[in-house]
């Protein structure tokens, strides 16, 4: 198994800590991982993206271009990476702010309306977890259990009361989640 | 773990005396690490945040002279700054460690990853003859043991030795295995400045030789130093030369690119390899010039406009085709960029 995946929003979305709890869990599943943020003007504002690689295998570059899965939260980030999935590849994207569907015909694509659910779960930091979830019933890659061991180290001790709600937001994002295109 | 937190653990956790250091992107998270631990009081390492890179240095070069282990941080524009006080500690024969996470320049340029400070780094990069160790990690658990490996050579040969990361090292994440931590330093030695003894001569540590007679004899004594450490410790990678027809060359986080370059170009039945180097100085001569032979060309991949490949050529010395490929800026090369560039360059060059 070897899973590059590239996710990318709006900063304040949760970007950066959905890869950086994947490549934890995936330490937690005896994966290798590797997680590289984009730290640039993006990190001063606007968007933000970081690629996460979980993999049986070592891994060569922590940098690439083209990717099995883009999870995309914001439309400048489907602008930019949809042409950056591989064929056969998957796009996830909230819904929420996009103005446009994806165009691409040769990648499973799925939907999820996780800032909607974030709302009426109450408490809109939970949003990418949301997303997390709707990823990892697609690619079943990660135990639901290594997750939240994976949450544990990512999140300071003081915010650890928060876990079960994080993880409902887990299951609600696997429930949610929409296909939109399907490759046979 | 995160690069450069890493790579500040490690000081920590190899004993080092003191850091001093002055905030800059993409290295800032380096002091920030060593604040937040306050590791003296764990093992009563000082960590202080200078007023500036210059001061920064010169407190590196006075706890040097005391025979400490001592260090410093900085990214590209800040490593610029400190090059007098590096010279002047490389002239006076002090061990320290210089950590710089290369941004691209020139000027303040731009605060993501280059590898535009290779010359800096193996050529001196101050004034006089001087060279400094240089050890290029490609990985985060690299960044952690070269600073253990760092600390040893610097006492060693008693000269600096930089650790040349880059932007993705510095902020990327990965599995990292700590080593234990090192007792800090309780030898005294005889050239460290730590008050005179009756019955000893003064100890003094400078760089400045009036006459000509006595500064020839230490460009000797350095010269002598820096053939042992050609000798002694040159470090690097190779992967699937045996067969090879062709090379990829890279450092650091460019070679891991290159990597998955050299594994797609095997995929397509292309006989390439991957000769990494992990010293810079020391530069691994030797195994070019014995690769060489078997090789209808090396291609050398540098987020610069070409700086490791004159040494690369050197160690060639034109037994076979060398050609250069490099993003700079800040633009990091794609995988696919590079096999392109090794099928343009030199299998259809």
């Amino acid at each position: 198994m070897n899973e590059e995946i590239i996710i990318a929003g709006f900063g304040g979305q949760g970007v950066l800590s959905m890869g950086q709890i994947l490549c934890y869990s995936g330490v937690m599943q005896d994966k290798e991982v590797s997680w590289m943020p984009s730290y640039g003007p993006e990190m001063r504002g606007g968007t933000a993206n970081c690629t996460a690689i979980i993999s049986d295998e070592p891994i060569s570059s922590p940098v690439l271009n083209a990717f099995d899965t883009a999870i995309v939260l914001n439309q400048p980030s489907m602008d930019k990476f949809e042409d950056a999935v591989k064929p056969g590849g998957l796009l996830i994207y909230e819904e929420n702010g996009m103005t446009r569907k994806p165009r691409r015909t040769d990648i499973n694509i799925c939907s999820i309306a996780a800032y909607d659910e974030s709302v009426k779960m109450k408490n809109t930091k939970v949003f990418n977890m949301i997303v997390i979830g709707g990823f990892l019933k697609v690619k079943p890659i990660l135990d639901l259990e290594n997750v939240i061991k994976g949450l544990k180290k990512v999140l300071p001790d003081r915010y650890h009361h928060l876990i079960p709600l994080n993880e409902e937001a887990i299951k609600k994002g696997m429930d949610l989640i929409k296909e939109e295109n399907k490759l046979n | 773990m995160k690069g450069n937190e890493a790579l500040a653990e490690a000081a920590i956790r190899a004993g080092a005396d003191a850091y001093f250091g002055y905030p800059i992107t993409p290295q800032s998270e380096i002091i920030e690490y060593l604040m937040a631990e306050n590791p003296e009081e764990l093992t009563g390492m000082v960590v202080l945040q200078a007023e500036s890179e210059v001061a920064a240095i010169n407190m590196v070069y006075g706890a040097a002279g005391c025979g400490k282990r001592a260090m410093t941080s900085s990214s590209s524009p800040g490593i610029s700054l400190k090059q007098e006080g590096l010279s002047y500690i490389a002239g006076a024969e002090l061990p320290c460690v210089l950590v710089n996470v290369v941004r691209a320049g020139p000027g303040l340029g731009t605060i993501q990853p280059s590898q535009s400070d290779y010359f800096q780094a193996v050529k001196g990069g101050g004034h006089g003859d001087y060279k400094l160790i240089v050890l290029a990690p490609a990985t985060v658990q690299e960044s952690v043991d070269y600073v253990k490996l760092a600390f040893d050579l610097a006492f060693k040969y008693r000269n600096p030795v930089m650790i040349l990361s880059d932007g993705i090292i510095g902020q990327m994440m990965e599995k990292v295995e700590l080593f234990e931590q090192q007792p800090r330093l309780t030898e005294e030695f005889e050239w460290a400045t730590v008050g005179k003894k009756p019955n000893k001569d003064s100890v003094i540590v400078t760089s400045l030789q009036l006459q000509s007679e006595e500064q020839e004899k230490v460009n000797l004594r350095l010269q002598a130093k820096y053939r042992e450490v050609e000798k002694n410790e040159v470090r690097y990678e190779t992967h699937n030369c045996e067969d090879a027809e062709y090379l990829f060359t890279a450092f650091g986080s460019c070679a891991r690119i290159t990597r998955k370059a050299m594994e797609m170009a095997r995929e397509k039945g292309i006989k390439v390899g991957l000769l990494r180097p992990q010293t810079l100085y020391p530069f691994p001569v030797d195994a070019f010039h014995q690769l060489a032979g078997q090789l209808k060309g090396i291609l050398t991949v540098e987020m610069n406009a070409g700086q490791m490949v004159e040494d690369v050529k050197l160690a060639v010395n034109g037994q076979t085709k060398v050609e250069h490929f490099g993003r700079f800026g800040g633009m990091i090369p794609s995988p696919e960029e590079i096999l392109n560039a090794m099928e343009q360059k030199i299998i259809g060059g």
